[in-house]
């Protein structure tokens, strides 16, 4: 579904991802570990179009996205979410999900009819948030929220573009263990309809969401394979390089 | 609602009143006044509803006026001529400006667009023809066609009036559109914007060229109002004073822009006259500035903010 080919970005002299091929298949849940400062948001920013490819092709659903906008690549289906929380702090929860259901459904540029009135956005949007346990929050403004709720909003407007191929960057950053057991729930009940792509530390959630799982480390992916293969050699490497890459 | 109602009232009936009481001044300025409070009105909405903050708002003002002299000075002095022309010329400035601008963010933007608004003065002061530096004088109000002459003070205080009124509708719509909820949502967080699948630049760029319309408008209405033209309606002080009014209204805020410019204006006419500070009446921008300092220390969020229930 999703293929990255020979994929490079350098940031000055360093190289932050160095040739990395990868294929996501359509249904899976494809989880990419690593130690810190290994790339793995800058690839997810690669593959989302946040910053300029300096080498290689993405390649999604047949269409090369390489030279695609940002907002080209979550029309075509490719939505992310954000390791440090990114919305919008002043709309209340149900506005934000509706300004992102509104950009797939017609066009923006529509200057008078008030926005209230459409009542479907709106609709749509409580369904999604419900999907994320957020609906008793919905008037809530987006700011005011507590982290975890942040967090599942986070998740919210990427699902709420539809996408097929989702990028969950580190959803379970700071939260938790309670927080973390239903944002996993969460993601176990996104992955029937969406393809996954996850980055995370959780290496519980890892294991118990992953079908493949992908290593990273100074921007080059060193395995990829069955969580069973990868828990294999990461004892393996785990015994000769420490803990780098338990972390 | 009620309030409008009021508002809308006691705006009909000041040139009445203004009569009864023989201080026909007093019209004239508060024409000026609605003029302004359309123009910081559209200085609001890149400024306060879209985020980019623009230094050289004063470049469509000053163009919307000066097409209005220049046409006058050519013998075209029909309003549904000059006006039109005033208002697509600012629009195609703004477009042209905002489309280098808006490829720039931050401090970066602010300088760009009062670059290019200095440049547009600087043109305006070498039109030798249309009087340099010294400006140009028009010799009457645009023409109507319809056998009523702006001329009459009153007729025109109630054109701006209607005017400023539809603008200010035509505004309310628009921040309550689809268009107005992108332009807030890319503000908050244009990363994120785009990341949910909006074209940002386009949004921005349709924002910008509305909001240089509607200041173009206002520029051909103070070339009516003072029948005079100059350089000085482009220069930088001018885009200073509109995003003081915005902010001493209140930034993004709906009545931020017309409250700014009626407090800034009030204030000017009450320093700058002799009656209250006598001699030291030249020295009227001090008192201005204090209590700008004021309201930037006590009341953030502009007058409008410090008088809302409900914070946002």
């Amino acid at each position: 579904m999703l293929s990255l080919r020979n994929l490079g970005k350098r940031f000055g002299g360093v190289v932050a991802v160095d040739g990395v091929d990868l294929e996501v298949a359509a249904g899976e849940v494809h989880a990419l570990i690593g130690p810190n400062g290994a790339g793995k948001t800058t690839l997810i920013g690669l593959v989302a179009g946040a910053s300029a490819i300096d080498e290689g092709q993405i390649h999604f659903q047949g269409r090369n996205l390489t030279k695609a906008k940002t907002h080209e690549r979550v029309r075509a289906g490719l939505a992310r979410s954000y390791q440090v929380t990114s919305i919008f702090r002043r709309f209340s929860v149900l506005d934000s999900l509706a300004l992102a259901v509104q950009a797939r459904s017609g066009s923006s540029f529509s200057f008078w009819r008030p926005v209230a009135m459409e009542t479907a956005l709106f609709e749509e949007a409580r369904e999604i948030a419900s999907q994320v346990n957020l609906v008793e929050r919905a008037d809530a403004i987006a700011g005011t929220l507590a982290h975890g709720e942040q967090r599942a909003l986070e998740v919210g407007l990427a699902l709420a573009t539809r996408p097929k191929l989702l990028l969950l960057d580190e959803p379970m950053a700071g939260m938790g263990p309670e927080e973390s057991r239903r944002m996993i729930e969460l993601i176990g009940r996104i992955r029937a309809g969406i393809t996954v792509l996850l980055v995370e530390h959780d290496m519980d959630a890892v294991f118990r969401l992953a079908d493949r799982i992908s290593v990273m480390v100074n921007g080059r992916l060193v395995a990829t394979g069955a969580p069973g293969e990868i828990k294999a050699n990461l004892e393996v490497r785990k015994a000769y390089l420490g803990d780098e890459l338990a972390a | 609602m009620k309030r409008l109602i009021v508002l809308a009232a006691l705006l009909c009936a000041f040139p009445w009143a203004m009569h009864a009481l023989d201080q026909q001044f007093y019209t004239s300025f508060a024409t000026r006044v609605l003029i302004y409070a359309m123009a910081a009105a559209s200085l609001n909405l890149v400024l306060g509803y879209g985020g980019m903050v623009s230094f050289g708002h004063a470049a469509f003002f000053g163009a919307g006026a000066y097409i209005v002299g220049i046409l006058a000075a050519e013998g075209v002095t029909s309003l549904w001529i000059a006006w039109p022309t005033a208002v697509a010329v600012a629009a195609a400035a703004a477009l042209v400006i905002g489309a280098v601008s808006l490829r720039t963010r931050g401090v970066y933007f602010i300088m760009i667009t009062l670059a290019f608004a200095q440049m547009m003065y600087y043109v305006f002061v070498s039109l030798k023809d249309y009087g340099g530096d010294d400006g140009l004088s028009l010799t009457a109000r645009s023409a109507t066609g319809l056998g009523v002459s702006l001329s009459n003070d009153f007729v025109w205080y109630y054109l701006v009036l209607g005017l400023l009124a539809a603008v200010l509708y035509a505004l309310h719509r628009l921040v309550h559109s689809r268009f107005g909820r992108v332009i807030e949502a890319i503000r908050e967080n244009e990363t994120r914007a785009a990341a949910i699948g909006y074209p940002v630049y386009r949004y921005q760029l349709a924002c910008f060229v509305v909001s240089g319309a509607i200041a173009g408008l206002a520029g051909a209405l103070i070339a009516n109002q003072t029948s005079y033209v100059s350089p000085s309606l482009l220069h930088w002080v001018q885009s200073g004073t509109l995003m003081i009014m915005v902010i001493l209204g209140g930034v993004g805020r709906f009545w931020g822009g017309p409250v700014g410019a009626a407090v800034l204006l009030a204030l000017e006419e009450l320093f700058s006259g002799s009656p209250l500070l006598g001699q030291y009446a030249l020295h009227w921008q001090l008192p201005i500035g204090v209590i700008m300092l004021g309201v930037v220390l006590f009341a953030p969020r502009g007058i409008t903010g410090a008088f809302a229930q409900k914070p946002r």
